[in-house]
């Protein structure tokens, strides 16, 4: 297996894109990051998305997007796995790389959410749940979350309102994020008389809804100094899978997919936990960034929110976290939530993330997990020095 | 678009039913946490689009001062006519024994039918084509039951009549300025008895974006800031987007809230802006100018600039005033306006 490097990276600004559609989304931030790594063509293009079949009613967006990007004839698929679909996309970009069957590739992530209305929004989110026993119920995603913080808090104790201090950490972060859907700072105060949406859970502890897009290129490590002087190296890059109805895992406030992926990553990059110097976690509401931490090592379990309310995911903390804005604040358009998250470690690593640069950072890790964690894919960054 | 020959107001008149239901009522059988308005303005079983637009056409008769048989048309704007195929004009003109050389046709632009009205009316009085001309927005309008809209769709309607400018006009027509997109932000289609609709598409892209440049659109074409202007109505979909609206064009809420009547009515569609003009008609004095902008969904917006006079004072006391009318009130439960509004078929 050769090792792979990231050469460029594009995303554009989460948000309502009402005049463009999914195919511009897509091509926008692809065509940004083929121009940062400076690169006209790639020999396979991979395309996460979650919705477009139910939202957009588009499918075979491999072709469409490599067509958009004026690239017919190239290999071109799409990946889907919920809401991790941008992580695994990227996956399937190294491993393409990796084993030396494409050379250049690029990997995005795309959701287009507002062609729908809200109903049909929750429904297709819903589809990533398994339809018998979970979705018919009429329980939404932040439902099922609910019910994890709500076991959380009393089983370890903790507050609502320590908790929400992961999403408040998210907007505070979010402010220099140019590409932030919402980029204002919020209190603990206004999240908690926000209104409820499902107890304890509060609208301003949800992500909220829109369009996103973002994109990276990869290439074999040792063609990267060909186009850049600032390669990140993809240490690992993981996916593991678990019982897809949280009935009937053995612990509901643990993502063992979260675990499985991360030990793996772990060991094929050579770090430990301690070695990380800036995370993203996927925290579709603040219970489940908390426990990511928990799952990914950093942190025992049920002692995430002590973390949390010590500050240790600030910048400046021991560990800073979602550094521009995570799922709450930066957004989460599905698809592209997980390509997100690694074009703001490549900024981070490369120093280039401006006010919310994290000195010295050398080693980046993303989780992004699919629906309530039945999937969970894992890439750990490094700097090349 | 500046009338070549000066033309205003004679008379105005207003018409809400005396029916109300609360939007907190609606949350209780359809579960809402916070609603939108406080209540809305319904129907009697008895009353439609052209029964509400009699009652409007005989107050504004009544301020204008004419005698019906010399008003040459009359345009009825509606979403919600009686007849798919039938106008509604008719049925107003003779029960106001308007004459039958008359000019009459019904309009349909969701929200701003009653605003594309007045610009005809504006036009064919201007042009020196007909002597009066009444413009009529009425609405008695359909929310699918548990939808967000059914907590704002409302009944009512507002009547003008328009003449060449004299003594006897109550507020005289500067300049209108109108824009209109394809934007499918709201829709009904045939045979439908409901609305659908976009739900957040209907703000940025749809109302701030067409109200926002139809208001700009007029006072650059007149040179006119907002600060030439002493009220501003905008249409009123829901208590937040004409404040918002407001905000954004730099003008201050006191100068929109005399004409704020979703509130305590709701969104009389056609009816809304018209209604609105009417409220603060009910308040200026001569001299003070205001700005009204229309919206109707797919998409469009109406401006206008009025410029009230003399006439207003002794005129507004001719007709009940809006606010007597909101005041006239009987309030209804979810049963009975189920039943008023034909949401139960037997």
């Amino acid at each position: 297996m050769r090792e792979v490097a990231i050469i460029g990276v594009g995303c554009i600004k989460v948000g309502e894109h009402w005049d463009k559609s999914l195919r511009q989304l897509f091509a926008e931030a692809a065509l940004t990051a083929l121009e940062d790594a400076g690169v006209d063509r790639v020999d396979g293009v991979y395309v996460g998305n979650l919705a477009s079949a139910t939202l957009n009613s588009q499918q075979h967006l491999g072709a469409l997007m490599a067509d958009a990007m004026g690239m017919p004839g190239v290999e071109a698929v799409r990946v889907e796995a919920a809401d991790a679909s941008g992580g695994v996309a990227v996956h399937e970009a190294v491993r393409a790389v990796a084993s030396g069957m494409l050379d250049l590739a690029v990997a995005g992530g795309v959701e287009k959410m507002t062609d729908a209305k809200l109903p049909d929004v929750e429904y297709a989110i819903m589809m990533s749940e398994r339809r018998e026993y979970v979705t018919h119920t009429g329980v939404t995603i932040t439902g099922l979350n609910a019910i994890t913080a709500q076991l959380y808090m009393s089983r370890f104790g903790a507050k609502y309102e320590d908790l929400v201090l992961f999403s408040v950490n998210d907007h505070k972060n979010a402010v220099n994020n140019p590409y932030a859907q919402y980029p204002f700072p919020i209190t603990v105060e206004r999240v908690l008389e926000s209104p409820m949406v499902a107890d304890p859970i509060r609208l301003l502890d949800t992500p909220g809804v829109g369009d996103g897009a973002a994109a990276v290129v990869l290439c074999p490590m040792e063609r990267a100094g060909e186009f850049t002087d600032t390669p990140i190296r993809v240490g690992a890059s993981t996916v593991a899978t678990d019982v897809v109805n949280p009935y009937e895992r053995e612990e509901l406030l643990t993502l063992s997919s979260t675990r499985t992926a991360a030990e793996r990553a772990y060991e094929m990059a050579g770090v430990t936990p301690g070695d990380v110097d800036v995370v993203e976690v996927h925290d579709n509401s603040s219970v489940m960034g908390v426990i990511a931490l928990e799952d990914l090592g950093f942190v025992e379990k049920g002692c995430g929110h002590k973390f949390v309310a010590e500050g240790e995911i600030e910048i400046g903390g021991k560990l800073p976290t979602n550094t521009f804005g995570g799922l709450k604040a930066r957004g989460h358009p599905w698809g592209a939530t997980g390509v997100y998250q690694v074009v703001e470690l490549v900024w981070q690593l490369r120093g280039e993330a401006g006010k919310n640069q994290v000195d010295g950072a050398e080693v980046g890790l993303a989780q992004n997990v699919g629906g309530t964690g039945a999937t969970s894919c894992i890439h750990i960054l490094r700097r090349v020095d | 678009m500046k009338p070549l020959n000066s033309v205003g107001i004679l008379g105005y008149g207003g018409y809400v039913p005396i029916y109300r239901i609360q939007a907190s009522e609606i949350g209780r059988v359809w579960g809402a946490g916070c609603v939108p308005i406080i209540e809305k303005a319904v129907a009697g079983i008895d009353e439609d689009a052209t029964t509400m637009a009699v009652e409007a056409a005989r107050y504004a008769v009544a301020r204008a001062q004419v005698d019906p048989e010399e008003i040459g048309a009359i345009y009825v704007g509606s979403e919600s006519k009686p007849y798919a195929v039938k106008p509604s004009g008719t049925i107003v003109a003779e029960a106001l024994g308007i004459s039958s050389s008359l000019l009459a046709a019904d309009y349909e632009f969701a929200c701003k039918a009653g605003t594309e009205a007045f610009q005809t009316c504006i036009a064919l009085v201007a042009s020196g084509m007909v002597k009066y001309g009444m413009a009529i927005g009425a609405d008695t309008a359909q929310g699918r039951p548990s939808d967000e809209l059914e907590f704002t769709a409302a009944s009512g309607a507002a009547a003008y009549i328009f003449g060449r400018k004299s003594e006897e006009t109550v507020a005289y027509v500067e300049g209108t300025y109108s824009y209109s997109t394809d934007t499918p932000d709201f829709w009904r289609r045939q045979g439908e008895p409901y609305p659908s609709h976009y739900g957040r598409f209907t703000g940025r892209p749809a109302y701030f974006r067409h109200v926002l440049s139809a208001a700009k659109g007029l006072m650059n074409e007149l040179n006119l800031t907002v600060d030439d202007f002493d009220y501003a109505v905008f249409h009123q979909p829901n208590a937040k987007f004409p404040l918002a609206a407001a905000k954004m064009l730099g003008i201050d809420e006191e100068k929109v809230k005399p004409g704020l009547l979703v509130p305590v009515i709701g969104n009389t569609y056609s009816a809304s802006s018209p209604l609105g003009l009417a409220a603060t008609l009910d308040e200026a004095k001569p001299g003070d100018r205001i700005l009204v902008v229309s919206y109707g969904s797919g998409a469009g917006s109406d401006a206008f600039s009025f410029v009230v006079q003399d006439a207003i004072e002794w005129k507004r006391d001719l007709a009940p005033p809006i606010k007597a009318l909101i005041e006239r009130k009987k309030l209804v439960d979810y049963a009975c306006y189920t039943r008023f509004r034909g949401k139960l078929l037997k």
